[in-house]
């Protein structure tokens, strides 16, 4: 993220929702993550010094849950349900078939911006599985032909 | 809506919202859940609203959007009262026929109705469902009925009387004892009696004390807390302010999973609804007893499930879990005592209190008392939550509610307990399910995920899976975890990539005992009980994958192929078309043949053949 693009007007509201609170710095940086998708450093170091926290602290906290990533993420997540149910009913190899067609491993993203491959504990719809998620939307019963139009679907809308 | 402000007043509330509700008066429940959802309830809802307004029915039929129903696998589920007609996998065609033919010719859809995957016939009745019919659903049931938005429907199927009865008719003593007496033990895992963990915390010297609930749902495979969070939040806000005014605590938490929005939205609504009313916050129904609660979102780290995790993850704080003898119900979140208990075991305070607790130790087996819900996954039938009385057969589970296996293949075990559990086989299928039995058989009652398998899962890639999941979510502070369950994996990857030596399974039983003894929590302590149960009934598994490198699941990569039975081939030619290599050759009407160098064992034509005719070597 550019220098510029640091909205420190959003950053504070963000820290007046959680009432300059120490304590909700997991939600404070849920919340930067839902505006941008990842934490940028300059967020992470504008935080820190409004909450008067060591930025290490900061850093141990984002690469500690799953949650947050350091690096920028695609327009689209595909977060692959790799729970129990989903995995003795194939996400395997809807994780394969990722691979194959967007050519990004686990946690990487696509030169374009548009594709970052992740994947879930359990989304809990266990009846639907495999799973995975786009965004916050669910897509449940695939196997590799549908994950393949369903990227082609996302690939359309760009 | 004005504050309730004694319970005379929630009484008179209640009455007033009985009277206003006409039980003929037609209702449509959509269910709404999570996997309902992802099926497409809202293109349901929305041709449903449109159907019965042009038909000018929108005053006399009312519509009401839940929570989960349980029964995923069918999904999305319609019940339309009084009749309690019920209808599955609908569609937005399907609306105007359900309208027209059901509500207004009162008539049933034949096509829409559930054919009992067993008996072949058709059901019309939600009640008569097999799947449901063999449930005892005391804390889900309400799922289908109520409205979670609305606080009302919770009030109107009495709600909230329990938390008048305990306030006002009850001392903090008694409450806690009834627990007690009742037998109720926690939900999340561990199966320690709520009442003495509530005495406790009562007892512990600091103040202020805090009661939290644990709905950071990791066990993979389970879903009953997101469900009861999302159709029925009020049960378990009202069980929290009861065990608040036991305890003697004014503040609580909820930490819930940030992958759960639907959950996070709900109780939020919940919440600001209760204290509107007064059921909440300052002055619970003018009784002088304050409680309030705040949401947490949790970051999305299994190990967060663990309660020394868990307060100081609420604490900011990076959740890294504290050696056990150092007890939290004492010195928890900010070092003072608080109360941890599960999103199932809150949402059973309040039955406790409104049936007594001799009611409520009539259900279940000498030691685990009460209904407790499952979320039947994997490889059966009837997907979906699933409550009965503890000590109910994993057969009756399995076979009665579940309808079987899917697909009609064999049995091989069912996974109970998440990554801390362990594999029951066929032959203890006659197990009556508690936290003892299950412990004995070298499983776990766990959270109450139950992932069942068939004869296409591997058992070591089963084993090899859990570790995978343990290794990531290992928080890295104590060597035994974080090197044990890291060489574990590094042994079973190895055996699943037929690289497997003599002397692997011994080692692995070694580092087991070690992880067992020496890790600092229970992540763990119990992360390799997946080996341990995998390796006690289905070592044979185990012997073939290092020494005849033969995977007889067709699950590890390299250690079977593919072959097509020429006598069941019929060369309807699906494989053929179907193959990504091309790597099936014959004519049509003509047993087909692979080409074992093209093959690249994707499964794509296992899967495919209806007549079982490729088989795996």
């Amino acid at each position: 993220m550019e220098k510029s693009l640091l909205d420190s007007e959003f950053l504070d509201s963000v820290l007046q929702q959680n009432d300059y609170d120490q304590e909700n710095i997991i939600m404070i940086l849920q919340d930067i993550t839902a505006r941008y998708n990842y934490l940028p450093q300059e967020a992470l170091e504008y935080i820190a010094k409004r909450l008067n926290l060591p930025r290490s602290h900061l850093y141990s906290v984002a690469t500690f849950y799953k949650a947050f990533s350091l690096t920028p993420r695609g327009k689209y997540i595909l977060n692959v349900c790799t729970g129990t149910a989903c995995h003795v009913r194939g996400a395997e190899k809807i994780k394969e078939t990722i691979v194959q067609e967007l050519d990004i491993h686990e946690g990487e993203t696509t030169e374009n911006f548009l594709f970052t491959f992740e994947t879930v504990r359990c989304l809990g719809c266990c009846a639907l599985g495999p799973v995975i998620t786009v965004n916050e939307k669910s897509h449940g019963g695939l196997d590799r032909k549908k994950t393949h139009d369903l990227i082609e679907q996302y690939e359309k809308e760009g | 809506m004005n504050r309730l402000e004694s319970q005379k007043d929630l009484e008179r509330h209640r009455e007033q919202l009985k009277k206003q509700r006409d039980p003929q008066r037609p209702l449509i429940s959509l269910c709404a859940g999570s996997g309902c959802g992802a099926y497409g309830t809202d293109e349901v809802k929305d041709a449903l609203e449109r159907e019965i307004s042009q038909n000018g029915l929108k005053e006399r039929v009312e519509i009401k959007v839940t929570g989960c129903h349980g029964f995923c696998e069918k999904g999305p589920i319609m019940v339309i009262h009084p009749e309690g007609t019920f209808y599955s996998q609908i569609k937005v065609e399907d609306v105007p026929e359900i309208v027209a033919e059901t509500l207004v010719n009162k008539q049933l859809v034949d096509r829409l109705l559930y054919k009992d995957p067993v008996s072949k016939q058709k059901v019309s009745k939600e009640s008569e469902v097999p799947f449901y019919s063999h449930q005892h659903r005391l804390i889900f049931g309400n799922n289908g009925l109520i409205d979670p938005t609305n606080i009302d429907d919770y009030i109107a199927m009495e709600g909230y009387s329990a938390l008048a009865e305990a306030l006002f008719s009850m001392s903090p003593e008694e409450i806690i004892d009834t627990i007690k007496e009742s037998g109720l033990r926690g939900r999340g895992g561990g199966g320690f009696p709520t009442g003495i963990k509530w005495a406790s915390c009562r007892k512990a010297h600091g103040e202020p004390r805090y009661v939290m609930c644990n709905a950071d749902e990791g066990d993979p495979g389970a879903y009953m807390d997101r469900s009861l969070l999302e159709g029925n939040p009020h049960s378990v806000l009202e069980g929290m302010v009861i065990g608040a005014y036991a305890i003697g605590s004014n503040e609580g938490f909820i930490y819930v999973r940030n992958e759960y929005p639907l959950a996070v939205k709900n109780i939020d609504i919940a919440i600001k609804q209760a204290e509107d009313y007064g059921l909440l916050g300052e002055d619970i129904l003018d009784s002088g007893f304050d409680f309030k609660v705040k949401i947490s979102r949790g970051g999305g780290a299994f190990v967060c499930g663990e309660s020394s995790a868990l307060m100081r993850s609420l604490a900011g704080k990076v959740g890294r879990p504290r050696a056990k003898y150092i007890h939290t119900v004492e010195k928890g979140y900010r070092d003072l005592p608080s109360t941890l208990n599960n999103v199932e075991t809150w949402a059973n305070v309040p039955l406790i209190i409104n049936k007594g607790a001799d009611y409520y130790a009539s259900i279940g087996t000498e030691k685990s008392k009460g209904t407790k819900i499952f979320s039947l996954v994997g490889k059966v039938k009837n997907t979906g939550l699933v409550e009965v009385p503890m000590g109910t057969s994993l057969r009756t589970i399995i076979y009665d509610i579940g309808g079987g296996i899917l697909k009609n293949k064999k049995f091989k075990a069912v996974q109970t307990g998440g990554p801390s559990g362990g594999c029951v086989p066929e032959g203890l299928l006659d197990l009556p399910v508690d936290f003892e039995k299950l412990t004995q058989a070298g499983a776990m009652m766990g959270s109450g995920g139950m992932i069942v398998m068939d004869q296409d899962n591997c058992m070591v890639d089963v084993a090899r899976y859990f570790l995978d999941f343990l290794q990531e979510e290992s928080c890295g502070q104590c060597v035994p975890c974080r090197e044990g369950v890291t060489r574990l994996l590094q042994v079973l990857t190895d055996i699943c990539a037929g690289e497997g030596k003599d002397g692997d399974l011994e080692l692995l039983e070694n580092v087991a005992d070690t992880l067992h003894e020496l890790s600092l929590c229970a992540l763990g302590g119990t992360a390799a009980n997946p080996i341990l149960t995998t390796l006690l009934y289905f070592r044979d598994e185990y012997l073939e994958h290092i020494h005849e490198k033969k995977c007889r699941a067709g699950v590890c990569k390299g250690l079977f192929y593919y072959e097509i039975d020429e006598e069941k081939c019929n060369g309807c030619h699906v494989c053929f078309r179907k193959c990504p290599q091309e790597a099936v050759y014959g004519e049509k009407k003509e047993p087909h043949t692979i080409d074992q160098e093209k093959c690249i064992h994707c499964t794509i034509c296992y899967e495919s053949c209806k007549f079982e005719a490729i088989v795996i070597k």
